[in-house]
C-alpha cells in the first residue's frame, strides 16, 4: 500500500513513541488534529499498526525477570502450504514472542519466554520437536539484553555535554 | 617599569565588542534547571560509525600533520558530495581547502581577498563572527538590515543601498542563523543579477546546506554566472552534528585557495589528521544519518513555529537551520529584557535577537535543537510568562482606570 507523505511521517513519529498526543503530532506534521486522527485510524484499520507495546526491562523488576531463548528449527516445508503452516501450530503458542522464516542454515527462528530453564526445555522437547516436519532445534539461552528494537538498555552514557547558550 | 597591561593591547582587538551572547551565557549558566533553546548546535551526538573511524584512526596511529589543504581523500570525497548534493565541480587537488570549522574557512577569506578598507556587507540579523572577522581582516564591515515583512529575505534593492566603491563582497548565509531563512533558487538568481553588475565576490555560508525543510537547497555557486565570483564555505558541524570536531572546508576558484592555503600554512597547518579520517566516513557513509536527523528538525521546528504562534509570539516558518525568531514586540520589552526576565521568571534561555545586530532587536532566537519532551516544557513555560505580562498590565490599566 503506497501512503502519503504525511502518512509516512506520522507512522514514524508513532514508531518512536506513540504515547505522543494527536495534538503534538498535528503541530509537528503541520495538519490538523482532525486529519491526523483520521490517519492514525486508517493505519490501524489497515493493520499497518498492530499495536502499541510498551518495551520493559523485566531484568530490573524482582520476581519478573525471564527466561528467553532463541531457537533456530529446521522444517520440512509440506506441499502447497510450504512453511506456513508449520509455523502457525508454532506461533499459536504464547510462551512463543516472535518467530521468523529464515534464510540459511535454518528455516524457523523461534524466541521464546519462560519462567525457568526447565519449562523452556518442556517446550522444546514435548511441544516443538514433536510437531511433524520438524526436523531438528538448537536452543540458544539469552545471557544479557543489551538493545531490543533500536532502544539501548541500561544507562546511556549519551549526556548533552553541551554549553547552555552558544553562538 | 611596565605600563597598565591595556597599553601593550592592539587598539583593533581592545574595540572589537565581546559578542552579545557571552553575557547572557554567563547568567543562564548561574541558574540551575534551565531548559535552553539557546543552544546553536545540534542535540544529536557525532554518529557512531563517524566516531568509531576517529577512534580507528587514532589507533592506527594517523597522529601525523597531512596536507596544508587537507587529506585529498578527503577533498576527494567533499568534491563529490559538493557535486552529488549542489551540482558544483571543484578539482579535489587545487579547489578544496580542509580547515578548523567553517568559522576558519571564513577568516581565511577574508584574510585572502581584503585589502585595509575593503568593504563587505553582512546580511543582519547575522551570526556574530562575520563582522569582527572583517575587522579582523582589515576590512570594514557593513551592516545590511533585512526585514521580518518578508520573513528577513534579502532583497537585491537592499544590497543596491549599500553598495559603495568600496564594496569588496557581500557575505551570505543561508539558511540562516539566527532567523532561520533560507533564500531559493529564485531568490538567490535575483540577488545574483545585482552581485554581477557591481562586480562583488560572494562569501557563501552553507554551514546549515543540509537543513532545509521545504525546498532542495540552492548552492550560490550553483547560480549561473556566480561560480567564478563566490567562495562557498560549509563543514560537519551542523548536518552531521559535529561542531565540537571543528571541521569545515571552503570550494573556491583556485586562485583564491591558492592563497588561502599560504595562510592555512603559516596559522594552522592542516585540520587535524584523525579527525579527517571521520569526515572521509562521515562523506561515504552516512548520508541516511542527516536524512533522519533532519526529519526529526523539521518536525520539531513544525511543533515549535505553530506552539509560538498560538501562544501569541508572532513567528514566521523559518526554511531551515534550527532557529525559530520569533518577535516579541507585543511585550513592549526589549529583547534583552524580554530573555532575561524569561530565564529569571521560568528558566527558559533563548537569544536575545539584539546580539545579532540592530535588526535583531524585537525578536528572540529560539533553537529547537532540543528534545521535544523539553520544547514542550519550554512553550508551557513561555505561555505562562507572557500570561504573567498580560496580567501585570491589566493590573496596571485597573489601577489607572480606578485612580
Amino acid at each position: 500500500m503506497r501512503l502519503s507523505g504525511e502518512e509516512l511521517e506520522v507512522l514514524s513519529i508513532l514508531e518512536e513513541n506513540h504515547r505522543i498526543s494527536v495534538e503534538d503530532i498535528a503541530l509537528m506534521v503541520n495538519s490538523s488534529v482532525e486529519d491526523v486522527t483520521a490517519v492514525i485510524k486508517k493505519l490501524e484499520d489497515e493493520k499497518i499498526i498492530v499495536s502499541y507495546p510498551a518495551l520493559i526491562d523485566w531484568s530490573k523488576v524482582a520476581d519478573k525477570e525471564n527466561i528467553v531463548a532463541m531457537i533456530d528449527v529446521k522444517v520440512t516445508p509440506k506441499r502447497g502450504v510450504g512453511f506456513d503452516d508449520v509455523a502457525e501450530r508454532i506461533y499459536r503458542f504464547p510462551e512463543v514472542t516472535s518467530l521468523y522464516l529464515m534464510s540459511g542454515a535454518y528455516d524457523l527462528s523461534i524466541t521464546i519466554e519462560g519462567k525457568t530453564m526447565s519449562e523452556i526445555a518442556r517446550f522444546v522437547s514435548e511441544k516443538l520437536s514433536t510437531i511433524d516436519n520438524v526436523i531438528s532445534t538448537t536452543t540458544h539461552f539469552m545471557l544479557k539484553k543489551y538493545k531490543h528494537d533500536g532502544v539501548i538498555f541500561g544507562e546511556s552514557n549519551d549526556k548533552d555535554h553541551r554549553m547552555v547558550v552558544s553562538p | 617599569m611596565m605600563k597598565e597591561h591595556q597599553h601593550y593591547l592592539s587598539e583593533m582587538v581592545k574595540e572589537l565588542k565581546p559578542s552579545g551572547i557571552r553575557k547572557f551565557f554567563d547568567l543562564a549558566a548561574s541558574i540551575k534547571g534551565v531548559i535552553s533553546l539557546g543552544v546553536g548546535e545540534p542535540d544529536f551526538i557525532t554518529p557512531w560509525s563517524i566516531r568509531e573511524a576517529a577512534i580507528l584512526s587514532l589507533e592506527e596511529g594517523y597522529t601525523s600533520y597531512t596536507a596544508n589543504p587537507g587529506l585529498l581523500e578527503l577533498r576527494q570525497e567533499i568534491s563529490s558530495y559538493l557535486y552529488r548534493r549542489f551540482g558544483v565541480q571543484y578539482n579535489p587537488i587545487d579547489q578544496v581547502i580542509v580547515t578548523v570549522g567553517a568559522s576558519q574557512a571564513i577568516d581565511l577569506t577574508f584574510r585572502a581577498i581584503l585589502n585595509p578598507g575593503d568593504e563587505v556587507l553582512i546580511i543582519e540579523p547575522a551570526f556574530v563572527s562575520y563582522a569582527p572577522l572583517v575587522t579582523l581582516a582589515g576590512g570594514k564591515p557593513i551592516p545590511v538590515s533585512t526585514h521580518p515583512s518578508n520573513g528577513f529575505k534579502l532583497t537585491p534593492e537592499q544590497i543596491e543601498n549599500a553598495i559603495t566603491s568600496r564594496t569588496k563582497a557581500i557575505l551570505l548565509c543561508s539558511p540562516n542563523n539566527p532567523t532561520g531563512t533560507y533564500l531559493n533558487k529564485e531568490e538567490l538568481t535575483n540577488l545574483a543579477a545585482v552581485i554581477e553588475k557591481h562586480d562583488l565576490l560572494v562569501v557563501s555560508d552553507e554551514i546549515y546546506a543540509e537543513l532545509t525543510y521545504d525546498e532542495d537547497y540552492t548552492s550560490f555557486a550553483s547560480i549561473e554566472g556566480m561560480y567564478e565570483r563566490t567562495i562557498l564555505i560549509n563543514g560537519f558541524s551542523k548536518g552531521f552534528a559535529m561542531t565540537g570536531w571543528r571541521l569545515g572546508f571552503l570550494a573556491a576558484p583556485a586562485s583564491f585557495t591558492e592563497q588561502m592555503v599560504k595562510i592555512l600554512q603559516y596559522t594552522t597547518m592542516c585540520a587535524p589528521h584523525m579527525l579527517q579520517h571521520g569526515a572521509i566516513e562521515a562523506l561515504r557513509n552516512t548520508y541516511h544519518e542527516v536524512e533522519s536527523m533532519r526529519r526529526s528538525y523539521r518536525r520539531r521546528r513544525n511543533y515549535i513555529v505553530q506552539s509560538l504562534n498560538k501562544i501569541g509570539l508572532d513567528c514566521h516558518n523559518p526554511g531551515g537551520a534550527f532557529y525559530v525568531f520569533p518577535s516579541i514586540k507585543s511585550t513592549g520589552m526589549t529583547s534583552e529584557q524580554f530573555a532575561e526576565e524569561l530565564l529569571l521568571a521560568e528558566k527558559v534561555a533563548v537569544v536575545p535577537g539584539s546580539a545579532f545586530g540592530e535588526s535583531g532587536e524585537g525578536f528572540v532566537r529560539c533553537s529547537y535543537a532540543t528534545s521535544l519532551e523539553q520544547l514542550q516544557e519550554a512553550v508551557k513555560r513561555i505561555e505562562r510568562f507572557m500570561n504573567s505580562l498580560e496580567l501585570k498590565e491589566n493590573r496596571a490599566e485597573e489601577l489607572y482606570s480606578n485612580n
